[in-house]
Order: structure tokens, then sequence, then C-alpha cells
């Protein structure tokens, strides 16, 4: 009887928490989905599911030059903000990561401060320095603007990927006469490679991805992708949008893809 | 050559590698928040009278202190609602084989590098007056007009829950691994049923993870100006679009400044606190 008894109660619990989970995993997912499936509309609404379907969004993009325009600027800016991340974010994260002493935490919380910190006003005070130090917005301003934001990411993946590092490799690379640079070029960072490129690619993905910081640090002139497209979506409800979507979606599955093969992504996120 | 070297520690760096990026953190990061303060200080946008009038506009303007209000209410939602779904997802995780861990881990992790901008996109195709929901409910003879999903608290909530959701779902992921599972299975031959085991066991234990990812969804969800203002509408302001308003449209830099400022506060009280209740917690769970 009470076994019976518990089975029920087993039952109803897994019945309880797989359903929540279930309905949790296609929340996440779904929109993705529509999004997907209404760019290919034939028509001109948004309606889900689409009355017909046809790749005309997806041709009218071709000549979108605005879109065009804007992503260019978002990829170089991403890549410089990601260069400069992987350069000043590495060397930071070999001098904290096997430190214990107040100062490398310090310098820990300081350097991973940005990832809590709403990036609107940090935006905004960024601004107001330029203005005070009279230089002006442009893509240069932009390019620091999203390494604050996007270092972290670098710092905290290298840290993880050290931390996992066996010191005796070190030791037995200095005993057998090895030169400091050298085991770092030839023992560490084969190593550490896979989490320096899991960092990088989150952080050119959140710098791509950037709305709040470029905001107040682009210029005139410097369009940026995500920004046309809230103002876009802002006015009017474009089919273009959701084809240009698409395109991003696609993007970011092939992208994630290979960074879980080359890196191991959905292991070093959940460690 | 001669004398051996002094034994040196080759395993750690020196803390110059990290000179160059905590100068430019300094620099470009330290330097404009407190230049930002600076200015929240200041009586006129000149910033040549020094006072707290920003800060007492803000605390004696009822406008003002509702929208600080409602954005951390939202918050407060937006985590309990992730909390209530990504629980679940987590503990399913540890329950499937490993190739089925992948595909769960993908799932969760597409939303977090996919475009904020598109994620808010399908929300309002879903939302709309003639989007899914309100189709399906037409379709079945439920209602006759469309419901009001978009710009409604509703929306912006569900909305945000979703893009938030890994943010919630990966440190629980993380934590529910470290539980001993011995543990569970010693609860239920003890005689404790699974409700009790996991209410008991279960969840004080992946405490740290309730926490790392309360924090995390908290502070993002606040700060997420696109979502709150495409899901939103003109009729909800939120703290990043009320800041964003003084110092774009209407070039009022030091009440901006003001705003930013205890903006930053109210995230920073919100982050403490939450790191506080870790740090208890940890000493809970590692009892």
């Amino acid at each position: 009887m009470a076994g019976r008894k518990r089975t029920l109660e087993a039952i109803s619990f897994e019945l309880v928490m797989s359903v929540i989970a279930m309905i949790a995993l296609v929340i996440i997912i779904a929109p993705s989905l529509v999004v997907l499936v209404v760019s290919f509309t034939s028509g001109f609404s948004l309606r889900f599911p689409p009355q017909g379907y046809s790749l005309r969004w997806y041709a009218e993009l071709w000549d979108a030059w605005q879109l065009h325009f804007a992503a260019k600027n978002s990829l170089v800016v991403a890549l410089w903000a990601t260069g400069l991340s992987i350069l000043l974010g590495v060397a930071a994260a070999l001098a904290i990561s096997r430190s214990r002493t107040l100062s490398a935490r310090l310098l820990d919380s300081l350097f991973m401060s940005p990832l809590v910190l709403p990036a609107l006003a940090f935006g905004l005070a960024a601004l107001m320095l330029f203005s005070l130090v009279g230089l002006p917005v442009s893509p240069l301003t932009l390019v620091i603007g999203h390494t604050v934001v996007c270092v972290p990411y670098v710092v905290r993946n290298t840290v993880a990927a050290l931390a996992q590092l066996e010191p005796t490799l070190l030791e037995s690379s200095a005993v057998l006469g090895a030169s400091r640079f050298y085991t770092f070029r030839r023992i560490v960072l084969p190593l550490i490679r896979p989490g320096i490129i899991a960092g990088a690619f989150i952080a050119f993905m959140s710098s791509f991805d950037n709305v709040p910081v470029s905001l107040f640090l682009r210029d005139a002139a410097t369009d940026m992708l995500p920004i046309r497209m809230w103002q876009d979506l802002e006015g009017k409800l474009d089919v273009t949008i959701a084809a240009l979507s698409g395109v991003l979606i696609i993007a970011t599955v092939a992208l994630v893809a290979i960074m879980e093969r080359v890196t191991g992504l959905s292991r070093r996120l959940t460690n | 050559m001669g004398a051996a070297p002094a034994p040196r520690d080759v395993t750690s760096y020196g803390m110059g590698l990290a000179a160059p990026l905590a100068l430019f953190f300094l620099v470009f990061f330290v330097a404009p928040l407190l230049q930002l303060l600076w200015l929240s200080l200041h009586n006129d946008t000149a910033g040549l009278h020094w006072g707290l009038g920003q800060y007492l506009h803000f605390l004696t303007d009822p406008f003002s202190l509702g929208v600080l209000g409602s954005t951390l209410l939202l918050g407060a939602e937006v985590t309990a609602v992730c909390l209530v779904l990504g629980f679940p997802i987590a503990w399913l995780y540890q329950r499937v084989g490993p190739k089925l861990q992948t595909v769960i881990i993908l799932i969760v992790l597409l939303p977090l590098l996919t475009s904020v901008v598109v994620r808010t996109f399908a929300w309002i195709v879903i939302l709309g007056r003639q989007g899914i929901i309100n189709a399906t409910l037409q379709s079945l003879g439920i209602i006759d007009t469309p419901l009001k999903l978009l710009y409604t608290q509703f929306g912006v909530v569900i909305a945000l829950a979703q893009v938030q959701m890994p943010l919630m779902t990966l440190p629980l992921i993380t934590a529910l691994g470290r539980i001993d599972p011995n543990l569970d299975d010693a609860s239920c031959s003890l005689g404790a049923g699974s409700w009790r085991t996991f209410f008991r066991i279960v969840l004080p234990l992946s405490l740290p993870g309730v926490i790392a990812g309360c924090t995390l969804t908290y502070a993002a969800a606040i700060t997420a100006f696109i979502t709150q203002s495409l899901i939103g509408g003109g009729q909800m302001l939120f703290m990043p679009m009320y800041l964003y308003q003084q110092a774009s449209t209407l070039q009022n830099w030091p009440f901006a400044a003001a705003i930013s400022i205890i903006f930053l506060l109210a995230v920073l009280a919100v982050v403490s606190v939450f790191t506080t209740l870790g740090r208890l917690s940890r000493g809970y769970g590692g009892a």
C-alpha cells in the first residue's frame, strides 16, 4: 500500500516537472521558429501561419542597401572590439587567474562589473566623458565602448580555461629548460585556446547585437544593424525585417554549431 | 650561469599583465562613471552649481518614483517566471542521456546568442492583434475580438522571461549537476516522497545556482530596454527608456545622470542582496 502510494506520488512529481520543462523548452524555441516561418510568407502581413510561401522578402533584403550599410558597420565594430577584447582580456586573465591576492580579486570584480551594470547608463557616461575631453563620437568611440562591455566574456572564459590547466605541466616545462614565453606559446596557449575562442565568440555576438552603448556613442553617419532594426520595428511592421531575422537566426545556429565543435561551448557554459 | 637561479613560481604570471586592461577600464569605464556622478550632483545643465536638486526632483516626483517602482517590479516578475520555468529544465537535464543533454543545452543557449531585436520581433508576431495567440483563440471560437496582448505588462513579462531564460537555466544546470545523486536516493529510501525530497533536499542544495540565476536574470530584465520599449510600447515607461528620453530627446544631462546613478544603485543593491544570500546559502549547502 505504502509502496503504491509512493509511486503515485513519484509519478505526479515527475509528470509536473517534465510537463513544465517541456512547456519551457517550447517557449524558448518557438519564437525563433515562428519568425523563420513568417519570413517565407508571400504576403504583406506577419500572419502566422502565412497564406502562401515565397522567397520574395529575402530577395527584397538583397536590395536593402540601408540594412547592408548598417550590417557592415556592426560587423566592423564587432571585429575590432573582439580583437581588442582578446588582446587586453587574455593578458588580464593570465595575471588574475592564478593569483589569490586581494588586488587580483578586486580587478576580477572590476572587469566583470560591465555585465551587471546597466549598459545604457555606461553609454551615457562614456558620451559625457568623450564630449568633455572633446573627442567626437565616431567608429573609434564605438569600438572603445563595445570593448568595455565585451571584454568580460573573454576574461571570464579565459580564467575558466586557465583554472583547468594542470600547474605541473608548467613546472615540467620549466624544469626541462623551456623559457616562460616558450612554455606559454607551446603549452599554455594551445590548452586555453578553446576557452579564448569561446569567450571571443560570445564577445563578438554581444557586440554585434549591442544597442544601449551604440545608441550614445555612434555618430549620425554610422548606422548600426540592431538600432536600424529596432527603429524600423518602432515605425512599421516590415516583413523585410522578418527575412533579416531569418538570416540572423540561421547564421547564429550555424556559428553555434561550429563553436560547439571547436570549443565544446555547451560544456563550457555549464561548468 | 654558475649558481642555480632562485626558485621562481612558474605557474603564475605577474600582475603587470593586467595593467593594460586595468588602465583601459580606469580611463573608459571608471572615469565616465565618476563623471556621471559628478554631473548628477549639479543643479544646472552647465554643471556650475553644486547641489542635490536632481536627486530631490527624482525622489519627490511621483512619476519618476512610479517608473522606478514598475521597473523593479517587472524584474521581480520576470525572475519569478524564469525560475519556475527554468528549474524543471535543469531538473530534466539531469535525467536524460548525454545526447539529449546537448540538445537541451543548445535549445537553451540559442536564444542567448540570437539578436535581442530578433527575439523581441518574434514576440510582436506572436502577441500582435493578428498574432498566433489571437488567431488561434479566434479560430477556436473562444474570443470574438482580438485580446490586447502587446503593450501590456503580461506581454512584457512573458517576452522578457523568454529572452532571459538562459541566464537562469545555465547556472541551475551547473548547480544541480553538483548535487550528489545518492542524496536523492537516500532521501527516497528513507521514506520521503519525491515532492518532499525536491523541496527539502534538491532545492536547498541548489540555492547557489538559484541565486546566481536570479541575479543575472533580474539585472538583465530591468535593463533590457529593447524588449521593454518594443513590447511595452509608448504607454509603459521603464527606467532605461526614461533615462534615454531625458538624455537624448530632452538633453537634460544632469537629470539623466541622476536617473543613471539611482538606477545603478538599485541594480547594485539587488545584486548585493543576492550575493549576501548566496554566501549564506553556500554555508547551508556545504553543511
